[in-house]
């Protein structure tokens, strides 16, 4: 079978009609042994997962490899897929949205927001200050705690076992603990509605927030410390799985890794949506678009949620914070269609729903940042080796109940 | 950014040949979109990229509607003259939608920071016309997104790269994405060479008892 997939991958690796080349930095070559005949070496298929801890989830791939190192690798997706959508268009609005938790189930309380976004726009509601508030602060929070867990996988996947991963689930635990406090659950927290959200604020929550807000920046010191100017981590980031803005913009990227490829597009700046316009914070851009960048972009982000936190916990006012036209039985939104977005921590995370009059979406559709995120996987890795493999997808951030639905 | 209507008209003037539509929406999202004909959809899309002024180089959705043929009713106020009377009286006016598939794509230029701009294409019909071109050619980011439509709606992508089933397995026979989907009874039975063994096997076992 080599021969025939040998002729297959050295083929110009060039997209339809597009006039773009995808990068490619690998050849094959043929083995040749000491005194320069040709040796008789074969392709390697090997199928990645679908249960293996690198892949975060019950993923596969299918990688073709020359000795270690990686002539084509195709991912295979639907080991988790339940049809989320096809369930949602059987159910009322409102049911949806505590199944959107299991969407990304790292961050939900940005998940009922994209979806209580797309709905809001669906039924023009409008959304009192202090839920737009609470939304941003909620939301800031889920970022941090997303990131400094995928940091502390990242490292696991390099091979650090235990320790950075720790540290970052210790942090992770105060702000699970922050969400059960405020929803009841610590991760399948249902907590947003049409129009606002579902409870107020517990007594002493804000200041709960902020000592995390003013411990956090410590935590991320010494965090930095041990992984920044690591000299493993360096070796095993720099120049690994590189991706250029160009093909990033082309197949849709979005969230930190494009922003690694150093292209200004992040939805709290272009869409405002929220109260982002309100606060005073920076986008982060990578230069090389490789691993270390996309690491990079995560820590730094986290520090500039920080400034939203903080800023975001100062001026919170009092008031409703649900929209007293907004319905919660027998809500019926008007004939129509609706895209609503937000810039999860894992890219953009779209609604796309259909209303024909009816208590249930004609059409629901969530746009899968994890799922899109995978298109250029196989770009970045070809011509690394295995191990490579495992942290250049790492380095994507996905989780499979996005990508599977 | 311009209005729907002047992208419109200029992308008319910059394909020769092709026909777009404006499909209104009345949600107070006021998102509108532009039906476009499959035989010019790659170029209208190209245009779309490249044009200085829109710059869409960002397909951020690329998802398909089921629309089975339905009724529709409408109500119309029309003037009539009722006992001598000029009377504005309702009347319901039927019209018959025909059945298709829809791909719509959602498009945003990440340079310009303006957007959306809404493309849909849309299938003969459900059964044996279901072929539109696809835009991955001009946007990669539709790749698995045109999949996943093709895996759950049944629509065929001419001129995608690797157009396979995404979520369901290969084997996989209908398109559960559709309005008109009924569930298998056992989604786990594979027929084995052993079925026709226990099939004659039924007769060793005891009768049900009713009681």
């Amino acid at each position: 079978m080599s021969r025939e997939i040998l002729a297959d991958v050295t083929a110009e690796h060039v997209l339809p009609g597009s006039g773009m080349v995808a990068p490619r930095n690998f050849e094959v070559r043929p083995k040749t042994g000491t005194d320069g005949a040709a040796l008789d070496s074969d392709l390697l298929e090997v199928s990645m997962g679908p249960h293996h801890p690198s892949t975060h989830g019950v993923f596969r791939m299918d990688v073709v490899l020359d000795g270690e190192i990686v002539v084509k690798l195709k991912p295979v997706f639907g080991y988790l897929h339940r049809n989320h959508e096809k369930i949602a268009e059987g159910t009322s609005y409102l049911a949806s949205m505590p199944y959107t938790d299991r969407l990304d189930y790292f961050c939900s309380l940005t998940n009922n927001w994209a979806y209580a976004l797309a709905v809001e726009k669906l039924a023009g509601l409008t959304v009192p200050d202090r839920a737009e508030y609470i939304r941003v602060i909620t939301a800031e929070l889920t970022r941090l705690q997303n990131h400094t867990c995928l940091v502390g996988f990242l490292l696991m996947d390099m091979g650090a076992l235990g320790t950075p991963l720790m540290y970052a689930f210790r942090e992770r635990e105060k702000i699970l603990d922050l969400f059960e406090s405020l929803t009841g659950a610590r991760m399948m927290c249902n907590y947003m509605r049409f129009g606002g959200c579902r409870v107020d604020l517990p007594p002493g929550w804000i200041e709960g927030a902020q000592q995390i807000a003013d411990e956090y920046p410590r935590f991320l010191d010494e965090f930095e410390n041990l992984l920044t100017g690591n000299e493993i981590l360096l070796a095993r980031t720099q120049g690994v799985g590189k991706l250029s803005a160009e093909l990033a913009v082309n197949a849709s990227i979005t969230g930190p890794m494009l922003r690694a490829s150093g292209v200004d597009y992040d939805l709290r700046k272009v869409d405002k949506y929220g109260f982002y316009g309100r606060f005073d914070f920076r986008i982060p851009l990578g230069d090389h678009g490789d691993v270390y960048d996309r690491y990079m972009i995560r820590i730094l982000e986290m520090r500039e949620s920080l400034k939203i936190l903080q800023q975001a916990l100062k001026s919170i006012p009092a008031g409703p914070i649900i929209d007293p036209k907004a319905k919660l039985r027998g809500f019926r939104p008007k004939v129509g269609e609706a895209y609503g977005r937000i810039e999860g921590p894992k890219g953009e995370l779209g609604f796309y729903l259909i209303s024909d009059g009816s208590p249930n979406p004609y059409r629901y559709r969530v746009r899968p940042p994890s799922l899109i995120n995978l298109t250029v996987l196989e770009d970045m890795c070809l011509g690394h080796s295995v191990s490579d493999v495992v942290i250049i997808l790492g380095s994507v951030d996905i989780v499979l109940g996005e990508v599977d639905r | 950014m311009e209005t729907l209507e002047q992208i419109k008209t200029r992308a008319e003037t910059a394909v020769p040949g092709a026909r777009l539509d404006l499909i209104p929406n009345d949600s107070p999202s006021g998102q509108r979109s532009l039906l476009v004909d499959a035989a010019h959809a790659v170029a209208v899309a190209t245009f779309l990229r490249d044009d200085p002024q829109l710059h869409l180089d960002f397909c951020s959705n690329a998802t398909g509607v089921d629309w089975p043929e339905a009724e529709l009713t409408e109500k119309v106020k029309v003037k009539k003259v009722v006992d001598g009377v000029e009377k504005e009286v309702e009347e319901v006016r039927k019209t018959k939608r025909p059945a298709y598939l829809e791909a719509v794509y959602h498009l945003y230029s990440m340079v310009l920071k303006q957007g959306p701009v809404i493309l849909r294409m849309r299938t003969g019909n459900r059964t044996d016309d279901v072929r539109v071109p696809s835009l991955t050619p001009v946007w990669r980011g539709c790749e698995f997104q045109e999949r996943e439509i093709f895996d759950l709606y049944g629509v065929v992508f001419d001129g995608h790269p690797d157009l396979r089933r995404i979520l369901m397995w290969d084997e996989f026979k209908d398109f559960p994405m559709r309005r008109d989907y009924v569930e298998p009874d056992d989604y786990e039975y594979e027929p084995t060479p052993h079925d026709e063994v226990h099939e004659r096997a039924k007769a060793h076992y005891a009768t049900e008892v009713k009681l």
